[in-house]
C-alpha cells in the first residue's frame, strides 16, 4: 500500500483497507505537554509512569480474547509480553462518513462465529505496527539519525550503535509525529515472540481473588434490581395479576407490566409477556416476585409438547425437503445399488445454561444511556437501546465486562431490551436480574432436530450416493426479515461432509413450527449435523464390513480443497481433515482389539474454517455404565496465536460435548419447559469428566477461532466407541439411560 | 434484633429479614461479588464460602444461621498480597476459562485440602462444584499443585 495519507485519515484509511478496523481515531495535542497518557492509536497507551497499556476489544465470554488479541498487537509493537498491562475496551460509536453515518471505535467487538482471531488477525497486529512505527520515528528524531537505523526490542527502541531508549521516554514525542505515508510492515511470521508463545489469561490474578468484575457484579449508585415474572407459554400472556401482595413487601419500589412478543412477530425484544418487580435489592425483589398473583394466558401452543414435535419432525423426513444441494441423482443410485443402509438421528433442544445468568444494567437519562451487561453483541445491544429509546447510538455507551460464559446466548439482546423497559418505569439506573429458572426457560434454544440419513454402495462397497434429509425449527422463524433460502441456515449443511466426494447426494430441509425461540449454540451447524454424518459413516461402514476410519479417508478422497458456502468457507479442505483423522486414531491406537465391552471410536468434523477429530476409548459394564478410558482431540486452527488458550478451549469444548451428549436436553409439555435448573439439566461434575488429550497441529494456513472447534465431534466419537464397545448405536441424544441394563 | 457475625475478619451486622440468603447480604449489601449467584439451589456451588472454617453454599444459608459465626469469602483468602497457595496454583495451571465459577471452585478447594492435605484424584472428584467451560482438568491439576505447594509453606 502506497497511498499519500494525510495524519487525520491515515489509521482510519489503512481500516479501512484490512476490512473495517478503525486504528486511530486522533491524538489528542497538548495532552502530552501535560505529561498526560501518550495515545499511540486507539488500541495502545503508555502512561507517564512508562506503564504500557494495550486494549483488549473483545467480549470476554470464556473464550480468551481478552489475552489472545492483546496478544496481537503487543507482537507487533515489540514489546514483551510481561511488560504490558491489558485493559478492557467499552464498546464505542462514533461519527463517521460511512453510509450509516456511524461506525465502532474499535471495529467489530461481538463474539461469534469464532471470528475474533480472523477478523482481528491482521488489524489488530497493524495497530501494534503503527503504534511500533511512531515510536521508532520520535527515537530517530531524539537522535538525528535515520528511522531505518533503528530497530526495537522488548519495549525499547535501539540504534545499531548501542543506544536505546524505553519506549516510555519516547511516548509523549510519538504521539505528537506525524502518521507515516504508508502503513509500516508486519513482522514474519519465523520473527513472532508472542504468537504461538503461551500466555495465560491475562485477568487471572484478578479472577483468582474475586475482582475480576462480571456484569452481574456491576452497580451504579442508587440503581434499584428488577426480577420478572414471565408468562411460561409461548405467545402466552397476562389475563388478570394482583400486585398488592407484592407491593407490600418491604423493599419493593414498584410493580411494572413488560409487553411480550406478538404471536407470529418476530422475536426481537422481550421473549415473554411479563411483569416486573422493582426492589431495593435481589431478595427483596424475588420476594416481591413470589407474592404475585398472575393468571397467565396459554396462546397458540398450550397443547404442544416436544414428543408431539419429534412425531411431526419423523414424518417430515419421510418425505422430500427443500433442496439444499443435489449432485447427480440419488433415486437413480438407489435403484442400482448393491447396498441400502438408512438410520435417523434425534437431536434435543439445548438450552445455553450460561453459569451466570443473564442481568443487565442500564442508566437511562434523557438523550443517553449507560449499559454494563454480559453480552456478545455490543452493536445489537447499541442498535436495539436507541431503537427502543430513540437516544442516538453515538450517546450510547456500552461498558463490556467479563461474562459469566457465552456460547451464544448472548448474541441475543432480549434481557437488554427487558432492561430498558423497566427502566423506563424506574426512573433510576436499574438492574434487571435472571435467576436460573428464568435462564433456563427462558433461552433462544439449540434447535430439536430429526436427521435422516441414506446410503447407497455398490458391489465393492463404494458409496454411490448419501441422502441426508433435515426436519428441524427453521432460522427464518421468528427471525425478521428472513428470506426462504436461508431456512436451513444452522440446521442443514449441504456442502459438508462427505459432499464433493459422493457422487449423488442430496441435502433436504424441512422447516418445523414450534413455540420455543431458537437460537445459536456453540458450533450451531456443526454441532447439529455432525453427531448424524459422523454416527452415520460408521453405520454405513459396519454395515458394508469396511474400517470406520479407512471408509472416511476414501470418502474426503486425494487432498484438495471443495467449495464449501456456509460459515467457515468459501473453501473445505479435504486434505486437512484427514490428516486430524489420521492423527487422532494414531493416538488412541486405532485398529488395537480390546476386551468385550471396550472400544474406540473416531469422529471428524470442519468447524468455522478448522478441523477436528476426537478419538475416544471406552468401557461399558454389564450394567452399563460407561466409562471413558482415554479422550484425544486433534485440531489444525492454522497458526496459533495462544497455544495455552487453544488447549483450554479444545479440552474445554470437549467436556462441554460429552457433558451435552450424555445428560442434557430440554423438552416441552402442555407448553411449557419442564426443566427448571441444574437438578433437571444435570451439567457435568468433575468426577465423570476426562483428562482430554490435545493435540494441536502446527500448520501455517490463516488463523481460525478455535472457541468451538472441539464440541461437534465429542458426542459422535463418544456413541462410536460405545457401539465399538457394545453393538449398541445411540441414534438419539442425550444418552441418557439408553445404556442402562437391568 | 440484628444479626452480627464476621466477614473476613470484619464485623458484620444486618436488622432486616433473617431469612436472606448469605449470598445476597454479600453481594448487594457488603458488596462483596467475588462470590457468585448460578443457581440458588446448592447445585452449582459458584457461592461457596466458608463458614467457621467450612465450605457452604451461601445461597442456601439463611443470614440467621451465621448469627456469631465467622464468614471467609474469595475475597478473604488472599493474606494481603500474598496469595493463598490454591490461588497461586490456580494462576499456575492456567485454570479460569470464564472463570465465574472459580472463586466457589477455589474455596471448594480450600476447603478439601484443609481436610485432606494429600488429595487422590478420587478425593478431588468428590468436588461437586460445576463448571460450564469444563476447566475440570485443570482443576484437578491445580488441586494437586497446590497441595504440594502447601506442604513447602509448612514448617516441619
Amino acid at each position: 500500500m502506497s497511498a499519500v495519507l494525510s495524519r487525520r485519515s491515515f489509521l482510519q484509511v489503512s481500516s479501512t483497507a484490512l476490512g473495517g478496523l478503525l486504528v486511530a481515531a486522533h491524538w489528542p495535542a497538548g495532552a502530552l505537554a501535560q505529561r498526560g497518557p501518550a495515545e499511540l492509536g486507539v488500541f495502545v497507551r503508555i502512561e507517564p509512569d512508562g506503564r504500557i497499556v494495550v486494549g483488549a476489544r473483545g467480549c470476554e465470554i470464556g473464550q480468551g480474547v481478552k489475552t489472545s488479541l492483546p496478544m496481537l498487537i503487543a507482537e507487533e509493537l515489540d514489546v514483551a509480553w510481561s511488560q504490558i498491562e491489558v485493559e478492557q475496551l467499552p464498546y464505542v460509536v462514533i461519527p463517521s462518513d460511512t453510509p450509516q453515518g456511524i461506525t465502532s471505535k474499535y471495529g467489530p467487538q461481538g463474539a461469534g462465529g469464532s471470528t475474533s482471531i480472523p477478523e482481528g488477525f491482521e488489524p489488530l497486529r497493524q495497530a501494534g505496527a503503527n503504534a511500533r512505527w511512531l515510536l521508532v520515528q520520535a527515537a530517530a528524531q531524539q537522535w538525528g539519525v535515520a528511522a531505518t537505523e533503528l530497530s526495537t526490542r522488548e519495549g525499547r527502541v535501539l540504534h545499531s550503535d548501542g543506544r536505546s531508549l524505553p519506549y516510555a521516554e519516547l511516548a509523549a514525542a510519538a504521539a505528537q509525529i506525524d502518521a507515516p505515508k504508508a502503513l509500516p510492515a508486519l513482522k514474519k511470521p519465523a520473527d513472532f515472540r508472542i504468537i504461538g508463545k503461551p500466555a495465560r489469561v491475562a485477568d487471572g490474578r484478578d479472577i483468582v481473588t474475586g475482582r475480576a468484575p462480571y456484569g452481574i457484579d456491576a452497580h451504579l449508585p442508587g440503581a434499584l434490581t428488577a426480577v420478572i415474572a414471565r408468562c411460561p407459554y409461548f405467545d402466552g400472556g397476562i389475563s388478570h395479576f394482583d400486585a398488592a401482595a407484592a407491593r407490600r413487601v418491604p423493599g419493593v419500589r414498584d410493580v411494572v407490566v413488560i409487553p411480550g412478543p406478538e404471536v407470529d412477530k418476530p422475536l426481537d425484544r422481550a421473549l415473554a409477556a411479563g411483569i416486573a418487580v422493582i426492589a431495593e435489592d435481589m431478595w427483596s425483589a424475588q420476594k416481591g416476585r413470589d407474592a404475585l398473583k398472575i393468571e397467565w394466558r396459554e396462546g397458540p401452543w398450550a397443547s404442544d409438547s416436544t414428543d408431539a414435535l419429534a412425531k411431526r419432525a419423523h414424518e417430515a423426513v419421510s418425505r422430500p425437503g427443500i433442496a439444499a444441494r443435489k449432485d447427480g441423482d440419488f433415486e437413480n443410485a438407489r435403484a442400482a445399488a448393491a447396498k441400502f443402509v438408512e438410520a435417523e438421528y434425534t437431536q434435543p433442544f439445548l438450552a445455553h445454561a450460561t453459569l451466570e445468568p443473564m442481568n443487565a444494567l442500564i442508566d437511562l437519562k434523557a438523550d443517553r444511556a449507560l449499559l454494563i451487561a454480559p453480552i456478545q453483541q455490543p452493536g445489537g445491544a447499541s442498535r436495539l437501546i436507541s431503537a427502543m429509546t430513540g437516544i442516538p447510538r453515538v450517546n450510547i455507551d456500552i461498558r463490556l465486562v467479563r461474562s459469566g460464559g457465552g456460547f451464544g446466548r448472548r448474541l441475543e439482546n432480549d434481557y437488554v431490551a427487558e432492561a430498558v423497559y423497566v427502566a423506563r418505569a424506574a426512573k433510576a439506573p436499574l438492574k434487571l436480574m435472571w435467576t436460573r429458572e428464568d435462564d433456563m426457560r427462558n433461552d433462544f434454544y439449540r434447535p430439536f432436530g430429526v436427521h435422516a440419513l441414506a446410503a447407497t454402495l455398490d458391489a465393492q462397497g463404494t458409496v454411490t450416493g448419501w441422502q441426508h434429509r433435515v426436519a428441524a425449527t427453521a432460522r427464518k422463524y421468528r427471525a425478521a426479515g428472513m428470506e426462504e433460502e436461508s431456512d436451513w441456515i444452522g440446521c442443514a449443511d449441504p456442502d459438508g461432509f462427505p459432499a464433493g466426494g459422493v457422487p449423488n447426494y442430496a441435502c433436504e430441509f424441512a422447516p418445523l413450527e414450534f413455540g420455543l425461540a431458537r437460537g445459536w449454540w456453540r458450533a450451531p451447524l456443526p454441532t447439529f449435523v455432525a453427531f448424524s454424518t459422523q454416527s452415520f459413516v460408521d453405520e454405513v461402514a459396519a454395515a458394508s464390513g469396511q474400517d470406520p476410519l479407512v471408509l472416511r479417508l476414501k470418502l474426503l478422497g486425494e487432498s484438495r480443497e471443495l467449495d464449501y458456502r456456509d460459515h467457515g468457507g468459501p473453501k473445505f479442505h479435504t486434505g486437512r481433515m484427514s490428516a486430524v483423522l489420521k492423527r487422532a486414531a494414531e493416538r488412541i491406537g486405532w485398529g488395537r482389539r480390546l476386551p468385550r465391552g471396550s472400544g474406540l471410536g473416531l469422529a471428524a468434523h470442519f468447524v468455522f474454517g478448522g478441523y477436528t477429530a476426537h478419538a475416544m476409548e471406552v468401557s461399558v459394564s454389564a450394567q452399563g455404565e460407561l466409562h471413558i478410558k482415554r479422550c484425544v482431540c486433534v485440531t489444525d486452527v492454522g497458526v496459533v496465536v495462544n497455544p495455552l488458550g487453544v488447549d483450554a478451549q479444545i479440552s474445554g469444548a470437549t467436556i462441554d460435548g460429552l457433558s451435552t451428549a450424555m445428560n442434557l436436553e430440554i423438552t416441552v409439555e402442555k407448553g411449557r419447559i419442564v426443566q427448571s435448573n441444574f437438578s433437571d439439566y444435570p451439567l457435568l461434575q468433575m468426577a465423570r469428566a476426562p483428562d482430554v488429550e490435545v493435540e494441536v497441529l502446527r500448520t501455517d494456513f490463516a488463523p481460525a477461532g478455535a472457541g468451538e472447534m472441539g464440541i461437534p465431534t465429542a458426542a459422535p466419537a463418544l456413541t462410536n466407541a460405545i457401539f465399538a464397545a457394545t453393538g449398541l448405536r445411540i441414534r438419539r441424544l442425550p444418552i441418557g439411560d439408553q445404556l442402562r441394563r437391568s | 434484633m440484628a444479626v452480627e457475625f464476621t466477614i473476613n475478619g470484619q464485623r458484620a451486622s444486618f436488622s432486616g429479614d433473617e431469612t436472606m440468603p448469605l449470598l445476597w447480604f454479600l453481594r448487594d449489601h457488603a458488596r462483596l461479588t467475588g462470590t457468585k449467584f448460578g443457581c440458588g439451589i446448592g447445585a452449582c456451588g459458584a457461592c461457596t464460602v466458608h463458614i467457621d472454617g467450612e465450605a457452604a453454599r451461601s445461597c442456601l444459608v439463611p443470614l440467621a444461621a451465621v448469627a456469631g459465626r465467622r464468614v471467609t469469602t474469595i475475597e478473604g483468602l488472599a493474606q494481603g498480597d500474598s496469595l493463598h497457595a490454591v490461588q497461586r496454583a490456580w494462576i499456575e495451571e492456567d485454570v479460569p476459562q470464564c472463570g465465574y465459577c472459580q472463586a466457589g471452585q477455589i474455596m471448594a478447594a480450600v476447603d478439601l485440602l484443609k481436610r485432606k492435605p494429600n488429595p487422590g484424584v478420587d478425593d478431588i472428584n468428590t468436588i461437586r462444584n460445576l463448571c460450564r467451560c469444563g476447566t475440570y482438568p485443570r482443576i484437578r491439576k491445580a488441586i494437586l499443585r497446590a497441595a504440594a505447594l502447601m506442604k513447602e509453606e509448612t514448617p516441619r
